[in-house]
């Protein structure tokens, strides 16, 4: 026993003289002080690196039975589920990971505007996040098409011809990549090169920098009041308590929670009533057979009712085009969110009533045009589409006033107990 | 906040889904039960004989059917392989997509994942939704997929059905009522019966795994809950430092 601890021992310190292993294990853990007063919220970060790991995983074994060509991979995706070993288990961990990446992501943003967390000396780590929500969205729209029926091929044709839309470059531009007149096989090869290559990389090299970053200022808290100004005689935070081994522990809970609810889902629902596979996504891709309801998969339609809320031509501008105009606004705001804050405190405990009943509305505004762009549209329908795309807006637009005119109560200067 | 939050989504979500409703008459309860091994055997029989003449399923191994079935390889040889004589084969159809296309006038789409797409209480009302139909050049028509280029390939066992016409609709408008003209060689519950296990066996052919994965699911699940348990006390334990 003694010599294996020597010997393990032995080979850490000979690592560790020719690279940094302690530094970085203290930097990342061991002496990486975390605010001690984390709440439910705080769960969600490493609920994403979790089924970014599993993500992988799966993926790296699916990718050994899938094939990306037009004419087999439907097929191939019918053989990991029936003739390989766990195929089907496996597949199910990858599709319904992709809808919870997504809800523990969605979870995690939210976290950030409850608390502040985008707020000054943490804007980078925001805009290092968006980054990350956007490959995600790319990640997630590629690999939609790898099981080649009808709503992967039709969803597919739909988004690409958006780009259609830009005046002048549109058709070039949507025609540069499908890579042909209509998705083909062609289309199914690069996005299969996308969606296990190009975009993996992407988000784990922005992940790995979304930490680096975040560790360098250090963790928020549901109080929103840095633990770093009270230290006590070595240097340490007051009120933090190191990584590892609380919130290891700590964390190590909330991933068996979270595992427990997945599985729920995995073995019990892993269609989740059509909304995590889609029923039409059993009929293998047709390109003479246009489905007569086309809808995004369940966390893109929030942007898709935006799309489909802008009904009228204007300013020489055809709806279409202020469709996507306003989609990739919709999207691409959420990166000004640090700079349109302006606020002197980070957490809502001290926020007064405005900023509350504004993100209240912007919520439910996301959730009601998330609801809307599952279901076709009529009329109605429309017109809620288009109040809620308001909505949605002035909650970014109006925030420097409304940040600034609401009642503030006083910040603690140590985090509370709860 | 969460609370008010969430009535206006429900009020939203009544004002806005009540226009919802699919078109087309509501479905029958196909009403399936998959833990019944000799419901799926006889719905596998019915399946090689009627369906699997035009109709392939050809993710399916007659091989995998027999194990998950329980029968053995020898009775699916004999009697349930026509196509093929491996057992390792799927069921695939001998007739050519060319030649159907000509005969039928559409190529017999494949089955192995239909109820996925379709749904079990579909499969049901379509196998017994058919009714006389002149018009028609097979004949029939079915109140779920009108115009239908499929024959009704079981009406020797389900009879002749037609369509009541408005007057004498007991059903109070409760989708279209058909009636018996012609009585099959089996009774209108016998049928109805034999269609279940049918629509069984293609839930089954959709999914095999579904056999097994309620049962895994629940021994994963017991497992990362005593996990859970233990775990939770570690953190427990490690916390009291924590003021």
């Amino acid at each position: 026993m003694n010599t294996v601890v020597k010997g393990l021992t032995g080979l850490r310190d000979w690592v560790d003289d020719r690279f940094p292993l302690l530094q970085l294990w203290n930097d990342h853990m061991g002496k990486y002080y975390a605010p001690k007063n984390f709440n439910f919220w705080y769960y969600f970060g490493v609920l994403s690196m979790v089924v970014l790991a599993m993500q992988i995983l799966t993926g790296i074994w699916l990718t050994m039975s899938y094939k990306p060509d037009a004419a087999f991979a439907f097929g191939s995706v019918e053989y990991i589920m029936r003739d390989v070993e766990w195929g089907w288990l496996i597949r199910y961990m990858h599709s319904t990971g992709a809808s919870f990446f997504f809800i523990v992501v969605y979870l995690h943003m939210f976290r950030a505007m409850l608390y502040g967390s985008y707020k000054k000396p943490r804007e980078l780590i925001w805009v290092l996040g968006m980054f990350i929500y956007l490959s995600l969205m790319a990640e997630a729209f590629f690999g939609y098409l790898l099981p080649w029926g009808q709503m992967s091929y039709w969803g597919a044709q739909v988004i690409i011809s958006l780009f259609g839309a830009i005046p002048f470059v549109g058709e070039t531009l949507s025609l540069w990549i499908r890579g042909d007149y209509v998705v083909s096989d062609i289309t199914l090869n690069r996005f299969f090169a996308f969606h296990v290559i190009a975009l993996p990389f992407a988000i784990a090299g922005l992940v790995g920098l979304h930490i680096i970053a975040l560790h360098e200022v250090g963790s928020n808290n549901p109080d929103g009041v840095e633990i770093k100004n009270h230290k006590d005689a070595d240097g340490k935070p007051l009120d933090g308590i190191p990584f590892h081994p609380y919130y290891t522990l700590k964390d190590s809970v909330g991933v068996l929670v979270f595992l427990i609810v997945f599985s729920v889902v995995v073995f019990f629902a892993p269609e989740f009533g059509g909304y995590f596979l889609e029923h039409n996504n059993f009929i293998p891709a047709n390109p003479l057979a246009t489905p007569e309801h086309i809808a995004p998969v369940w966390y893109f339609t929030p942007f898709y009712s935006i799309l489909r809320a802008n009904t009228v031509n204007f300013f020489w501008i055809p709806a279409k085009l202020w469709g996507v105009i306003f989609m990739g606004l919709g999207t691409m705001i959420l990166f000004l969110l640090p700079w349109l804050d302006r606020s002197p405190v980070k957490s809502i405990r001290y926020r007064g009533n405005i900023y509350k009943i504004a993100l209240g509305l912007f919520v439910v505004a996301f959730l009601i045009l998330g609801y809307l762009g599952i279901l076709p549209p009529t009329p109605a329908r429309t017109i809620v589409a288009q109040i809620c795309t308001v909505v949605y807006f002035l909650f970014f637009i109006l925030m420097p006033f409304y940040t600034k005119w609401d009642k503030t109560k006083p910040v603690p200067e140590r985090v509370t107990g709860k | 906040m969460i609370r008010t939050i969430c009535v206006v989504l429900l009020w939203v979500y009544s004002s806005l889904s009540c226009a919802a409703g699919a078109g087309g008459p509501a479905l029958l309860d196909a009403n399936i039960n998959l833990s019944n091994k000799v419901s799926l055997q006889r719905g596998a029989r019915l399946f090689v004989n009627y369906c699997l003449s035009c109709h392939s399923a050809e993710y399916m191994r007659y091989s995998r059917m027999a194990a998950d079935l329980e029968l053995s390889e020898d009775a699916v040889k004999s009697n349930m392989m026509f196509t093929t004589e491996k057992i390792g084969e799927t069921m695939r159809v001998a007739m050519a997509p060319e030649d159907a296309a000509k005969w039928m006038g559409a190529i017999p789409p494949d089955l192995s994942v239909i109820a996925r797409a379709k749904g079990a209480d579909y499969i049901f009302s379509f196998l017994n939704g058919f009714y006389s139909d002149s018009s028609r050049s097979t004949g029939v028509n079915n109140v779920y997929y009108p115009g239908t280029a499929m024959p009704h390939i079981l009406w020797e066992l389900q009879g002749e059905q037609e369509l009541a016409s408005e007057s004498d609709d007991e059903h109070g408008g409760h989708g279209p009522a058909l009636h018996p003209v012609s009585a099959g060689t089996m009774s209108v519950s016998e049928y109805q019966n034999a269609t279940r296990d049918l629509v069984a066996f293609m839930v089954y052919v959709g999914e095999p795994a579904k056999l097994v994965r309620y049962r895994i699911g629940f021994w994963v699940i017991t497992f990362l809950l005593i996990l859970l348990l233990a775990t939770y006390l570690l953190k427990r334990e490690y916390w009291k430092d924590v003021h």
